[in-house]
């Protein structure tokens, strides 16, 4: 007879054929997470993803600051991508304040954003190529984030948290010459993006190795409540941009990129085809922008908002991103909750990851397009 | 902070190079010297032919050409250097080292970065060194539950075996090689025979699940790979009638084996590559899914004596690679001659005539067959080396399907070939071509 178990914790039975693996916190092919994956020989039987080592209460923290004040620390859970982080803040407190944002200050936010969606979608083809052992797919997008981090870096001072979007416009206007700098960064970068498809996407061991892996189909993928790219590359056509335009995409000249796969190779390709969709949205932007104007309009000392709610969501690199802010007549939001992409794209890795191999999950993982820090906020 | 590559000048090298040779002969002159002599103070000194010995004696016999050249050319010939230095141990081992910097710089041209850039002033050139350095001064960790004799008989295993596999390479005509067996094919394939086995209890003796799966790993795939590369020297067995490697380079004066069997020049490329555990064939390493694999738990210069190991085996299977297709040492002829007067007529240099008994040491057949070999397996390095920049990693199911079906079948072809063109009565012992 055995000792009776302390409350709450209860024994497994495993099979002797079964080897429990944990891929992270501690492991190069993890983010800050961790994946309980079970193998039988190299087959994966279960994967429970155990995200929230990095849970840093930005929500909580949210509650402490005033509306200007929480625009710093509301951009570090993707400081790649801290423009489309942003950016519902900000079109949600304009809501609450009720602050009108001037025309150039709504195409500088979309060109702002755009550059930063590329900034993010090569962080993670870095990632994505090392995760499949292509070593120069690691160092090609390190290397070409460069020219947008410069343009960011022109615009805003900062290199990486910019936080450059406020509530009522853009932090300062653009800086002398930077539309002829930033067409020409974009026409080479759009040369460098088809050398990638030449040494990546068509190479044809990457092909035999995504191509069927991991398939999620349209119903699943809507079923389990995906996002982003995910959804698109399963056959949803569904973009915020389109679908909900906020700001002056609707102006703007761009498609949505829709596969039907819904195999980890068509979730690869997704985030690079949107990379030309937003060297387009960024050139056009560029040509239907007022040359001049002002660029963010003066907030009260210490706005306070209404006893009202209000929630907006824009399109991140990772899907829709939505800020649900409630205000209760004081400078502090009442309550701020951030609903992310990250988090929705993690729960199908259970059910995509069952039945693959062990070879697979790289691949798999982070074609979910799942970024750790974010879904822990 | 922002790194800026520092421009190469080669009067600061020049100068750099004076500090040293300086501040060498400083403290060679200040401290160097007076221990020599205290210690030759109290030592008594041997009388050779009627003279005492003294240092001035023995480093006038030592600058006399015609006393030592003989007794290098002695050493040059012991199997002791064989296996040391020129075509075993060292030589291998310069080569390996060389491969690693190429290696690595060319990986850098690929992937537009620099490389390394500022160890050793040229363009990094030291880098190796203070690699090895850093590993040899790291703390080697040994698992707790780790089987720890196996542990540690490991890497020194597996380093002896790559030398072993070097040591069956001839580099140059005149019998430079370390072991001649008649049987030296049959005696790489025991060799290559030898590294799924220590994989696998390196894996099993670090106790660690990755190190496990990383080791089931690499036997699977050695062991896939093994029956191919086997099956594709077959044909060149059938074609040259003999298993001795030296008669096998021979064999090809006219022409290369590559020629007429270009399929096995295939299939053994690959399996070499797979044997290597190299892009793209690098699961047993696969670092974003089993962090190392089986190298997981080595520390220190245990994994540094398994790099070494690693690249003298990447060194073995290019040699072997040029010996059996690419025709070893045969080229065409271009190290110019030795002067022949210089033996008979001796130096003139001046109003001083030396005659030097023992030139040349190597004469000119070896040094443009060292020379032919080493461009060849360079370039066959160099192949082996350029799929980690453009390809990704194979999965494992792919890759047991190309090892068991496509390249076995492949290898066959070849070998039908072979047999066609033995028993048409074209090539092989007694063949038309010769």
């Amino acid at each position: 007879m055995t000792t009776p178990l302390p409350p709450g914790i209860q024994l497994e039975k495993v099979d002797d054929r079964i080897m429990t693996l944990n891929v992270g916190p501690q492991h190069p092919g993890s983010g800050h997470m961790r994946l309980i994956i079970k193998v039988d020989g190299d087959y994966i039987v279960s994967c429970d993803p155990d995200p929230g080592y990095v849970h840093r209460g930005e929500e909580k923290m949210a509650e402490y600051r005033n509306y200007i004040q929480n625009i710093p620390h509301l951009e570090r859970p993707v400081i790649h991508d801290s423009c489309n982080v942003l950016y519902p803040y900000c079109l949600a407190v304009e809501e609450l304040l009720g602050i009108e944002v001037p025309e150039r200050a709504k195409y500088i936010r979309v060109i702002a954003s755009e550059l930063n969606r590329c900034i993010y979608t090569l962080y993670w083809l870095a990632i994505y190529g090392i995760f499949l052992g292509h070593s120069t797919m690691f160092m090609w997008p390190a290397g070409d984030r460069e020219l947008f981090i410069d343009l960011l870096e022109a615009m805003s001072g900062a290199r990486v948290t910019h936080a450059y979007l406020v509530p009522g416009g853009v932090r300062n206007d653009l800086p002398a010459n930077f539309e002829e700098r930033c067409l020409r960064q974009v026409d080479y970068f759009e040369k460098r993006l088809k050398e990638y498809q030449a040494i990546f996407y068509k190479n044809p061991l990457l092909i035999s190795r995504t191509e069927g892996t991991g398939i999620l189909s349209r119903t699943d993928a809507i079923r389990l409540g995906t996002t982003g790219s995910v959804l698109r590359a399963s056959g949803v056509d569904f973009d915020l941009r389109k679908k909900e335009p906020y700001d002056v995409y609707e102006n703007l000249d761009f498609q949505t990129v829709v596969m039907k796969e819904g195999d980890s190779y068509a979730r690869s390709y997704i985030p690079y085809l949107e990379m030309f969709e937003s060297c387009r949205i960024i050139r056009d932007a560029i040509r239907k922008m007022p040359k001049s104007g002002s660029v963010r309009t003066k907030l009260k000392p210490n706005p306070k908002g209404g006893n009202d709610e209000v929630y907006k969501r824009v399109e991140s690199g990772r899907g829709s991103l939505g800020y649900y802010i409630v205000s209760n007549n004081r400078p502090e939001p009442y309550r701020v909750k951030i609903s992310v992409g990250s988090f929705r794209n993690l729960i199908c890795m259970p059910y995509l990851l069952k039945g693959e191999l062990l070879g697979n999950m790289p691949s798999v993982y982070w074609g979910l397009n799942y970024w750790p820090v974010e879904a822990d906020r | 902070m922002s790194t800026i590559a520092p421009q190469f000048r080669l009067s600061r090298f020049i100068g750099s190079l004076f500090d040293i040779i300086f501040w060498v002969l400083l403290l060679f002159s200040l401290i160097g010297l007076p221990v020599v002599f205290i210690i030759l103070f109290y030592i008594k000194m041997p009388i050779i032919n009627h003279q005492l010995l003294t240092p001035y004696l023995a480093l006038t016999w030592m600058a006399d050409p015609s006393r030592t050249l003989p007794i290098i050319k002695t050493l040059l010939h012991t199997t002791f250097f064989h296996v040391i230095a020129f075509p075993g141990f060292g030589f291998a081992a310069l080569l390996a080292a060389a491969t690693i910097f190429v290696e690595r710089k060319f990986l850098a041209k690929i992937q537009l970065r620099v490389g390394p850039l500022y160890c050793g002033k040229i363009e990094g050139i030291l880098q190796l060194m203070g690699d090895g350095l850093k590993l040899i001064s790291k703390e080697i960790i040994i698992p707790a539950k780790a089987d720890k004799p196996i542990f540690w008989v490991g890497p020194l295993l597996f380093l002896g075996t790559a030398a072993a596999l070097v040591s069956l390479i001839p580099v140059a005509p005149g019998g430079w090689v370390v072991a001649n067996p008649n049987v030296g094919l049959l005696a790489v394939f025991a060799t290559i025979g030898f590294f799924p086995i220590i994989t696998v209890l390196t894996a099993w003796a670090a106790n660690n699940k990755w190190t496990f799966i990383g080791g089931l790993r690499a036997l699977h795939q050695m062991i896939a790979f093994e029956i191919p590369l086997i099956l594709s020297l077959l044909s060149i067995v059938i074609l040259t009638g003999t298993l001795n490697l030296t008669q096998i380079v021979e064999s090809q004066q006219h022409f290369w084996w590559i020629i007429f069997a270009p399929i096995s020049a295939i299939v053994f490329f690959i399996c070499i590559i797979a044997e290597l555990e190299r892009v793209p064939f690098d699961l047993p390493e696969a670092e974003s899914e089993i962090v190392a694999g089986w190298l997981t738990e080595f520390s220190g210069m245990m994994y540094g004596l398994i790099q070494l190991g690693t690249y003298l085996k990447l060194y073995a299977f290019a040699g072997l690679f040029t010996v059996l297709f690419l025709g070893g040492w045969n080229g065409p002829s271009v190290w110019p001659q030795f002067p022949a007067d210089i033996v008979t007529q001796g130096i003139t240099i001046g109003p001083i005539t030396a005659k030097i008994a023992g030139l040349p040491l190597f004469d000119q057949e070896m040094l443009n067959g060292t020379l032919w070999f080493v461009i060849k397996t360079v370039g066959v390095i160099l192949m082996i080396l350029l799929p980690r920049g453009v390809f990704p990693r194979i999965r494992i199911d792919m890759l047991l399907h190309t090892g068991w079906y496509k390249l076995i079948g492949l290898a066959f072809i070849n070998i039908f070939i072979a047999l066609g063109l033995l028993y048409a009565g074209v090539l092989g012992p007694g063949g038309l071509i010769q």
